[in-house]
């Protein structure tokens, strides 16, 4: 008898059938994803990954035999009531019979919807797929973060676990040619001719002799001598990684709501979860404005509130600031999300304008502008009101800055919005035409 | 309920041998213990013999993974064993789904994978049940021993893994999983139900030559030269019955007959369909066996557990959480009562052994009428084990269904007639009605009254090469219309050609019903 231990085998064994049967699906769980993202909390997406798809794509048909045609026979257990003869009358829902029940219904519902859960990994490469960033490897690639090992040739010295046996015994081989090592073959051909030999024999003498000289040279010839020794080389080299940098600008005077803000801080989700399956390393900067903007860190960013008036201009400078002092631009991807519900001082205009088209848009990967407004939308009956940011943003994208402007009034909207502007281009450019 | 177990009354701890484990916790020397200890028992009282035995002890995880390669160590990869991963793993999680405490490999050596969660309790069970009951019965019985190759299927299975790995790399995971979905379609018509004749070899034909011109001579008679002679020249059904005959029609294994005959097919999709073929052939004789096989394992756990507790190698908690579990698993619900799932196999083949061993240590005297040949003789175990050894469900429940068992579970045969308004109750547990009811419930264990009949029949290979295919109707209960409408499908784009499948009642020869597919150009 032998008892294995198999706990410790590495799991995940099912695991291709899985991507076999994802890869099928995947078109139907693709839709349910985007489904349940319009649902669900930003927050918890993936968390939870069950999806429903239609259980016609991965349905394994049979020959079966159906029931409710033809005589069926049951033979069933407990009867207490019958006896021979008796009639019962049909129970509902066709003629099932009392036992069959279980086995129709359980085949047939199972098989038209089917129910299962994904990881947050595939829930996320479903949810992200064909979206793109624009212009990814523009910056120069830089931060070294790891260093690869790679082949390169041989060696004379190295350590054991590295020995290239081929190409040493080659070597040795050539030069046990070369210098005319005794094969054992021939060593053993003449022990066998002296074994032979009659005691007198005149010849005997100079066979010992002969066999002495090979062995002798054997000897002196190793078979496997340091000289030929090589050894697989590795040498390091730098494995450029590329980063990014993230900047979520958000207005927080008064007139933002907390709804504003939640929709806001969901398109930095988004944003940030999208960032981080593109880029090894992704940092994030918050900077928060009313008429004078700070660098802060997360919580203070969501969670307090500030009053004053809102001057745009000077969160741009803030990250202007920061841009100069950390993220050089040659270096770092920059991406720039901006929310607000579209306040600002008018004469700040200008100022906000030139800041952008001169250091900021020319720094930035992408720049988003998102508008948020409140729940209940535009109210009906108003003509759509353009608040003062959006009009000095659109002057400005009219005038060939790079910049993507979007209004957002509900949470649901949060997601298209979000394909919309990093959806693939030729896709987009498809569905334009 | 209950049927009919009746447990001795708590167990003195006579025995005076100290106890093998106390409490719930095990490790691998408790586990040794415990399996040499079951097979003392199994090997002096039971008088088993099994296959050598591997225990494994593996995770819930590796368990749901076994679940979705229908158990077996390893697998050929496809999308819809990770389908079946998914629907256990969400069952589990939801909490729906209790995992089975055990798996057992019909290998030798037996493997059995136990969960590592099981208490020391439940592993002494799992080990009589699998490692001594299963096994004895995989080892014995003439269906395991006739069609399923023990010491070769790992190796197979890990060649079939390996082709079709190859296949995927060569041709593309998209064309191996057509062929394979097409294949898992149609595994179960994928079996031989007989054993098939030999194709003969030069010198035995040449034998039988000469022994029948031997008999010719033997019997040679000058009279029957005056006979007057048939009419000369071919039947016009002989070219017909010679394609039949080339092409082995009729054939009911339909992947058999495409791995053959199919005109399109390239070898390595051959070659799937025959892997497919012979893990359904492989595990044939399971369906065939079910309340026996588990019948003769619980029987076997039933009594080694009893006599651990007789000789106080298990202590009373052990010996109650072993009860509570064992009458967990012979439970049968009544069929008006929740939870009735159909008939529960352990239920039926605990209480088929227990009876049988009551009929030959103390038969009554109508056990003594309706079983002369085993009522009385004295030694169940030597009966018992003629009887794993020797039967199948349908031929087991045929044969050793008795009055007593039949009253205790109170059956009774319902017949639901489609021309009829009303069911009606055909046969109880009574004088009139025992030998009925006992035909009509071994035949609903009978594979070839439960899986529908389906023959090719002929193809025109000189015509349109339509692939004809009959289901007879038995009963007149006619195939799941979608479902064989997918399968037929499957089945044409693998013969390469149009199909049919005519659902025939074999009473009458009237068709039925008839679908109709054309090979989609998938494979070529």
């Amino acid at each position: 008898m032998h008892i294995v231990d198999r706990r410790l085998n590495p799991g995940g064994k099912s695991l291709p059938n899985r991507q076999r049967f994802l890869r099928r699906v995947k078109d139907m769980a693709q839709r349910a994803v985007r489904e349940s993202a319009r649902e669900k909390d930003i927050k918890d997406l993936g968390k939870d990954g069950r999806v429903t798809v239609p259980g016609d794509g991965v349905r394994e048909p049979r020959f079966s035999r159906q029931s409710g045609t033809g005589l069926q026979d049951y033979i069933l257990p407990g009867n207490k009531t019958y006896v021979e003869g008796d009639r019962i009358e049909r129970p509902p829902g066709g003629g099932g019979g009392k036992g069959s029940g279980q086995g129709g219904e359980g085949s047939e519902n199972s098989e038209d919807a089917f129910n299962f859960v994904l990881t947050r990994d595939e829930f996320l490469e479903l949810f992200l797929e064909d979206l793109e960033l624009p212009d990814l490897a523009k910056r120069r690639l830089s931060i070294v973060e790891t260093e690869g090992l790679r082949r390169a040739g041989y060696t004379v010295s190295g350590s054991p676990a590295n020995l290239a046996l081929t190409r040493t015994l080659r070597n040795s081989m050539s030069r046990r040619i070369a210098l005319k090592r005794p094969k054992p073959e021939e060593i053993a051909e003449l022990e066998g001719r002296i074994a032979e030999a009659d005691i007198g024999d005149p010849r005997l003498p100079d066979m010992r002799l002969a066999l002495e000289a090979l062995r002798e040279r054997t000897k002196r010839i190793p078979y496997v001598d340091p000289i030929d020794l090589r050894y697989r080389r590795f040498e390091p080299y730098p494995r450029p990684i590329a980063q990014a940098v993230m900047f979520c600008l958000m207005d927080v005077s008064g007139s933002m709501t907390e709804h504003m803000k939640d929709l806001a801080k969901r398109f930095y989700i988004l944003l940030h979860i999208f960032l981080t399956r593109r880029y090894r390393h992704v940092e994030i900067v918050f900077i928060r404005h009313t008429d004078k903007a700070t660098e802060v860190d997360e919580e203070t960013f969501f969670g307090s509130r500030e009053t004053g008036g809102t001057l745009v201009s000077s969160a741009l400078v803030e990250m202007k600031r920061v841009i100069t002092e950390r993220y050089d631009p040659n270096d770092w991807n920059i991406y720039a999300a901006q929310a607000s519900d579209g306040d600002n001082v008018s004469s700040d205009g200008p100022t906000s304008t030139e800041l952008l088209r001169a250091h900021i848009l020319p720094a930035c990967q992408h720049f988003a502008y998102l508008e948020v407004g409140d729940e209940n939308g535009p109210r009906a009956g108003f003509v759509e009101h353009r608040t003062t940011l959006w009009r000095t943003y659109e002057a400005l994208a009219k005038s060939g800055g790079a910049i993507a402007m979007r209004k957002v009034n509900h949470r649901r909207d949060i997601y298209p919005v979000f394909r919309e502007l990093f959806g693939r281009k030729d896709a987009r450019a498809e569905a334009e035409a | 309920m209950v049927t009919n177990l009746h447990f001795p009354a708590s167990p003195t701890m006579s025995g005076g041998q100290t106890p093998l484990f106390s409490g719930n916790d095990w490790d691998f020397d408790t586990i040794r213990r415990i399996h040499d200890a079951c097979e003392k028992i199994a090997g002096e009282e039971l008088g088993l013999s099994w296959y050598p035995n591997q225990i494994e002890i593996i995770t819930a995880e590796q368990m749901l993974d076994a679940y979705a390669s229908i158990g077996m160590p390893l697998f050929y990869k496809h999308w819809s064993f990770g389908k079946h991963f998914a629907q256990h793993e969400a069952g589990y999680r939801r909490g729906m789904m209790g995992l089975a405490y055990e798996i057992v490999i019909n290998s030798d050596p037996c493997i059995s994978y136990i969960m590592e969660e099981n208490t020391a309790t439940m592993q002494t069970l799992v080990i009589a049940h699998a490692a001594f009951g299963h096994n004895h019965f995989f080892k014995n019985n003439y269906l395991f021993k006739q069609w399923t190759d023990t010491e070769g299927i790992l190796d197979y299975l890990d060649f079939a893994k390996g082709f079709i790995t190859r296949c995927e790399e060569r041709y593309g995971h998209h064309a191996v999983e057509q062929v394979l979905d097409a294949a898992h379609a149609l595994m179960s018509q994928g079996v031989h139900r007989y054993p098939r004749k030999k194709r003969p070899d030069l010198a035995s034909e040449q034998r039988r030559e000469r022994e029948r011109a031997e008999h010719g001579e033997q019997i040679y008679n000058d009279l029957w030269r005056t006979l007057p002679q048939k009419s000369a020249g071919l039947r016009p059904d002989a070219a017909l019955e010679r394609r039949k005959a080339l092409l082995e029609l009729p054939q009911e294994n339909l992947l058999y007959f495409l791995e053959k005959a199919a005109p399109r097919l390239r070898p390595w999709q051959r070659e799937i369909l025959r892997i497919v073929r012979l893990v359904a052939q492989y595990f044939y004789p399971q369906r065939q066996t079910k309340v026996m096989n588990e019948g003769c394992a619980t029987y076997c756990h039933y009594r080694i557990m009893n006599s651990l507790s007789e000789k106080g190698l298990i202590g009373e908690a052990a010996y109650l959480e072993f009860l509570q579990s064992h009458t967990n698993v012979v439970r049968q619900p009544n069929y008006n009562e929740r939870g009735y799932g159909g008939h529960n196999p352990y239920a039926i083949g605990f209480a088929m052994m227990q009876d049988i061993a009551r009929i030959v240590e103390q038969p009554t005297e109508e056990d003594r009428e309706w079983f002369p040949e085993i009522a009385g003789t004295g030694d169940a175990m030597a009966t018992l084990r003629d009887i794993w050894a020797n039967y199948r469900d349908e031929s087991f429940l045929a044969q050793f269904l008795s009055p007593k068992l039949m009253r205790d579970m109170r059956l009774f045969h319902v017949v639901d007639n489609p021309s009829e308004s009303e069911l009606r109750v055909e046969a109880i547990h009574d004088e009139r009605g025992y030998r009925k009811l006992r035909r009509s419930f071994a035949r609903q264990y009978d594979v070839a009254w439960l899986d529908p009949d389906i023959e090719v029949i002929d193809v025109d290979l000189e015509g349109d090469r339509r692939l004809i295919v009959h289901h007879k109707a038995l009963n007149r209960i006619t195939l799941q219309a979608d479902d064989a409408r997918r399968v037929l499908q499957h089945l044409a784009d693998l013969w390469g050609y149009d199909a049919v499948l005519r659902e025939i009642d074999p009473a009458t020869d009237a068709v039925l019903v008839e679908h109709h597919a054309a090979a989609r150009p998938i494979f070529f």
